[in-house]
Formats: structure tokens, C-alpha cells, sequence
């Protein structure tokens, strides 16, 4: 089966955001007040052949570990849906 | 007999040829190593030089790591073989896992090129041991992923194993605890975000460089 997967590459906590915390402080002059703990990241779209929703997954998260993130300081969440 | 030491060639890499006119200068002799090659042959020591290996795709280092020449690196640095990188290379070698932590986007946000003031604060590794403690160093940096990151207890084991080898005088780009550089357990394998190949002739500006690339190739005959 082919699996659509996304994963998203987001800074550990405790880690700096300096991207994340330019746009929170460009957000007052636009007129959006209120906004806070803004984050960036990456997202990644992935087409997956597997035999299981679990082998994708696990696949999926073994090379989001492995490439897409750098566990030192960031951690990869994976999400999957049926073609 | 002059030391031999490898300068590695990622695509994207582009201060080899700095890095190979300052050693040569020093009077080693310098072979190119593309990273396909798969062994470094009886070279004595490595080099890993600034550029955008890959383009920076993805992170700096992030697939210049799974290079074909990067096993025989960390063989060689497990061998105690010496390997330095510096700035991309720095990346390289912590992408890889051959240093410990990793470099973040500058923390304001910009590419920075200008000198900056180092501070030697361990002289245990290949890069420092002909430089005094405390010595200042004024060398170049070129980066925009230079903040040196790790977590609590890797800078607590950094710091008690006296492998910070070079902090900033006064902190560019918001490196934990002004971190510049820094070197693995034995000493042998050493990052750093400066390029001392930038301070190596008085017409550009600085010789500071020198020290460090003087002591590198020190250390060669030390283990032959």
C-alpha cells in the first residue's frame, strides 16, 4: 500500500528559536496582538510504500531520526494517511 | 619529512584552497580528498574545510555526513588520527557524531563575516596544543549556523573533560557558554567556527591562525 506521509521538523524545547521569535516580534506591527510561543519548523511530504500503516510509520520515523531531523536539537513527528 | 594532510572536497565546499595555501605555507604537504574516495591512504592528518557541503541542504552537514569518505574519517579519528574541521567542516563533524552538540542559525538571525577575538582556554587537542592558555586570537568567522548548541550535561562533561578549546571574547551569533570550538575526549578531533586559514599571512589582516595550523602539523610527527 502507498501511504502519504508528512513530518514535521520542530526545535526540542528548552532550544533557541531565534526564526521563531523574529516572527512573534514582526506580529504587533501587523496588528496581531495576543500571538506567543511561536515555533518554526519544517514540514516534509513523503510517499510511502508499505505493507502496513505501522511498517510506514515506523519507516517514516526511522529516516526522519535518522535524516530529515537532527535529534541533538530538533525532533521529528510523523503523520500518515491512506493514498 | 613534511606532514601529509587531506583537504576534504565536498561539492559546495569552497575554502579548500585557503585551507591548502595556509598548510602549505607551514610546510605540509596537501592532497585534495574528494568525498567519494573511501580511504585517506597514508595521509597524517584531515582537514575539513568551510563551504556549503551539499548546499546546506536540509542542515549544513546534514547529507555531506553520509558521504563515502566519512567512514574512513571516522575511522581515522577513532584511530587517533587527526581531524579538524573548521566552520562547515565543524558542522560536518557533528552532523556525524564524531563531535558532540550541533550549529544553529546565528541567534540574530545574520550571516556574519567579520574578525572576532578569541580566547585559547584548553591547549589539550591537536589545534591548540602550541598555543598558551588564555592566549587571544584574532581569526575571521563567515557563518550563518554558528551557535553552538548542546544540552546541560554535554556542556558539563565539555567543560570538566577540558575539551572547550577556544571561546569568543565577546559572543557573535549566542553560542552556549561562547563556545568557539571544541574537541573530542582525546584531544585528536577538533571543530571550530573560525577559519584560522583566514589569519595565516599578514596581508589579510592576521597570523593568529598560524598557532593553530602550526600545531596540527605538530602534532603529526607524534605519531608516526
Amino acid at each position: 500500500m502507498r501511504f502519504a506521509a508528512r513530518v514535521e521538523v520542530t526545535l526540542r524545547d528548552g532550544i533557541a528559536d531565534p526564526e521563531g521569535a523574529t516572527i512573534e516580534r514582526a506580529l504587533p506591527a501587523l496588528g496581531f496582538t495576543g500571538v506567543h510561543d511561536v515555533r518554526a519548523g519544517r514540514s516534509f511530504r513523503l510517499s510511502v510504500d508499505a505493507e502496513t500503516k505501522d511498517e510506514a510509520i515506523a519507516m517514516t520515523q526511522s529516516l526522519a531520526d535518522r535524516l530529515l531531523a537532527n535529534p541533538v536539537i530538533e525532533r521529528a513527528t510523523v503523520e500518515l494517511s491512506e493514498h | 619529512m613534511a606532514a601529509r594532510v587531506g583537504v576534504v572536497v565536498f561539492p559546495g565546499t569552497n575554502c579548500e584552497h585557503d585551507a591548502a595555501v595556509a598548510l602549505e605555507q607551514l610546510g605540509a604537504e596537501v592532497r585534495y580528498v574528494w568525498h567519494h574516495e573511501v580511504s585517506l591512504g597514508d595521509l597524517d592528518a584531515v582537514v575539513l574545510p568551510g563551504g556549503f557541503a551539499h548546499g546546506d541542504y536540509l542542515r549544513p552537514g546534514a547529507i555531506a555526513r553520509f558521504s563515502q569518505i566519512m567512514e574512513a574519517i571516522g575511522g581515522f579519528a577513532a584511530s587517533g588520527g587527526p581531524v579538524v574541521g573548521i566552520c562547515n567542516g565543524f558542522q560536518v563533524l557533528c552532523e556525524a557524531g564524531l563531535l558532540p552538540g550541533a550549529l544553529q542559525k546565528n541567534a540574530g538571525l545574520t550571516f556574519l563575516c567579520q574578525p572576532t577575538e578569541l580566547v585559547v582556554t584548553s591547549v589539550a587537542s591537536v589545534l591548540t596544543s602550541g598555543a598558551e592558555l588564555g592566549q587571544r586570537l584574532s581569526i575571521p568567522i563567515n557563518h550563518f549556523s554558528g551557535s553552538y548548541v548542546c544540552d546541560e550535561a554535554t556542556l558539563a562533561m565539555l567543560r570538566d573533560e577540558d575539551r572547550v578549546i577556544l571561546r569568543y571574547a565577546d559572543n557573535p551569533n549566542g553560542s552556549v557558554d561562547d563556545i568557539a570550538g571544541i574537541a573530542s575526549t582525546a584531544g585528536n578531533v577538533v571543530g571550530l567556527m573560525p577559519h584560522p586559514e583566514r589569519a595565516s599571512s599578514a596581508i589579510l589582516g592576521s597570523t593568529d591562525g598560524l598557532v593553530l595550523l602550526a600545531s596540527l602539523l605538530d602534532a603529526v610527527p607524534a605519531r608516526r
